[in-house]
C-alpha cells in the first residue's frame, strides 16, 4: 500500500514534467525534497531530545502511570487491547494532552515514545496493530484546541479579531476526530 | 491574546512541575533526562530515510505541475458542492505537506485579508487538521512499522470529514 502510494505520487510527477516541460523544476525539487527531509528531521532532534528527557522523569517519578489510571475509563474504550496498567497508556495520555493544548512539538515526542510501547505490545512484528493505527488517526486529525500557528499568522496580518477562528477550529477537529475514530472502528469490524 | 498568553505559562509550568515532583520523588532528574534525551536523538535519526523518501516525492509532484492540474480538474466539480475555488490549493495540500500548507494557508489570509471569509476559513482548516502523511511518515517510521493497514485510508478519509466539517462551520458561523 505505502510502496504503491510512493511509487505513484512520484512517477505521476515525473511523467507529469516530462509531457509539459517542467523537467527544470522537478529537478530542482528532488534535491530541494531531499534537503527538507533532512532539515525536518534535524529539527526534530532538539524536540526529541528535550521532551524524551524530560518525559523519562516524570515516568519514573510515576507521574505517567497516575495520569494513565486517571483517564483509564476514557482512553480503555478508545483502546481496547492495551492493558490499563502498560506503560503505553500514559504515553497516549501525555500525547492527547499535548495535542489538545496545542503543544504539536511535544506531542510528537510523546506520541512516538507510545507507537514503541505498542509496538512492544504487538511482540515487535513491522505490521501496524489496531492501537497504532487508531493512535495515529486521533493525531492526523489533530485534536488541538488552540490554533497557535495560525493566530500568530492572523495577528500578523492585522487581524480584528485573531482568536475569532478557534471555535469553528474546534468544532471542525472535533468532527474530524469523532470521524476518524469512527471509520478506524468501522474498517476494524469487518 | 489571552489564549497565546496561556500558551506561555503552560510550558514552563508543565517543565518546572515535572523537575520538582521527580525530585519530590527522588528520581536521579538529570540521568534520567540525559537516558530520555539519548533515545530521542536515535528516533530522530532513524526517522530521516522515511521523511527524505516521502518528501522527495510530494516535491517532484508538487514541482511538476501535477498538483496544479489536479486543482484544475477539480475546480468545477468541487464548487458545485459548495467549496470555494480559492480553498481548494490548501484542501488538497493540507494532508500532503505541513510547510506546503501553511505557505498557502498565509498566502490565502495575505491575499483575502484575515478577516475574510476565506481567510477565516482557511485558518480553520489550517488548525483542524493536521499533515496525515507526514504524522503517517513520522510515527510509524519511527519505530519502524512497514505495513500502514489502513492508517493512510483512515487519516485521508477524516481529513475529508475534517475540511468538509470547516466549510460547514464558517459558513454556518460567519456567512459567506
Amino acid at each position: 500500500m505505502v510502496n504503491l502510494i510512493w511509487v505513484s505520487i512520484f512517477l505521476i510527477g515525473l511523467f507529469y514534467a516530462m509531457a509539459n516541460g517542467t523537467m527544470e523544476e522537478v529537478n530542482k525539487a528532488i534535491f530541494q525534497g531531499a534537503e527538507e527531509g533532512v532539515t525536518v528531521s534535524l529539527g526534530l532532534i532538539s524536540v526529541l531530545v528535550f521532551w524524551l528527557g524530560l518525559m523519562r522523569i516524570a515516568q519514573e517519578a510515576g507521574i505517567l502511570d497516575k495520569l494513565a489510571k486517571l483517564f483509564k475509563p476514557v482512553v480503555k474504550k478508545i483502546f481496547p487491547e492495551v492493558p490499563a496498567d502498560h506503560p503505553a497508556m500514559g504515553y497516549i495520555l501525555s500525547n492527547m494532552i499535548a495535542n489538545v493544548f496545542g503543544l504539536g512539538n511535544a506531542a510528537t515526542p510523546m506520541g512516538i515514545k507510545a507507537m514503541q510501547e505498542l509496538k512492544k505490545l504487538n511482540g515487535m512484528k513491522d505490521s501496524a496493530s489496531r492501537s497504532m493505527v487508531t493512535l495515529l488517526a486521533i493525531n492526523t486529525s489533530s485534536l488541538t484546541l488552540i490554533p497557535t500557528t495560525v493566530i500568530a499568522i492572523r495577528m500578523k496580518y492585522g487581524s480584528v479579531s485573531p482568536t475569532e477562528i478557534v471555535g469553528t477550529t474546534i468544532a471542525a477537529t472535533a468532527c474530524g476526530t469523532i470521524a476518524a475514530l469512527l471509520i478506524d472502528r468501522y474498517f476494524n469490524r469487518r | 491574546m489571552s489564549f497565546t498568553g496561556v500558551s506561555i505559562w503552560l510550558i514552563p509550568l508543565l517543565i518546572g512541575g515535572i523537575l520538582v515532583y521527580g525530585t519530590y520523588k527522588r528520581v536521579p532528574t538529570y540521568e534520567a533526562f540525559v537516558d530520555g534525551g539519548k533515545e530521542g536523538f536515535n528516533t530522530a535519526v532513524a526517522i530521516i530515510p522515511y521523511l527524505v523518501g516521502m518528501l522527495v516525492a510530494i516535491s517532484v509532484f508538487r514541482a511538476s505541475g501535477a498538483m496544479d492540474f489536479l486543482i484544475t480538474l477539480l475546480k468545477e466539480p468541487l464548487q458545485i458542492i459548495g467549496v470555494p475555488s480559492e480553498i481548494l490549493p490548501l484542501a488538497l495540500i493540507r494532508p500532503i505537506s505541513g510547510t506546503g500548507a501553511l505557505a498557502v494557508t498565509t498566502d490565502l489570509i495575505k491575499t483575502y485579508g484575515p478577516d475574510s471569509f476565506i481567510g477565516r476559513l482557511a485558518s480553520t482548516m489550517q488548525g483542524s487538521t493536521d499533515t496525515t502523511f507526514y504524522i503517517l511518515t513520522v510515527y510509524f517510521g519511527a519505530v519502524g512499522i512497514r505495513k500502514m493497514g489502513n492508517a493512510m485510508k483512515i487519516g485521508l478519509l477524516a481529513d475529508l470529514v475534517g475540511i468538509g466539517a470547516a466549510i460547514f462551520f464558517v459558513t454556518l458561523v460567519f456567512g459567506s
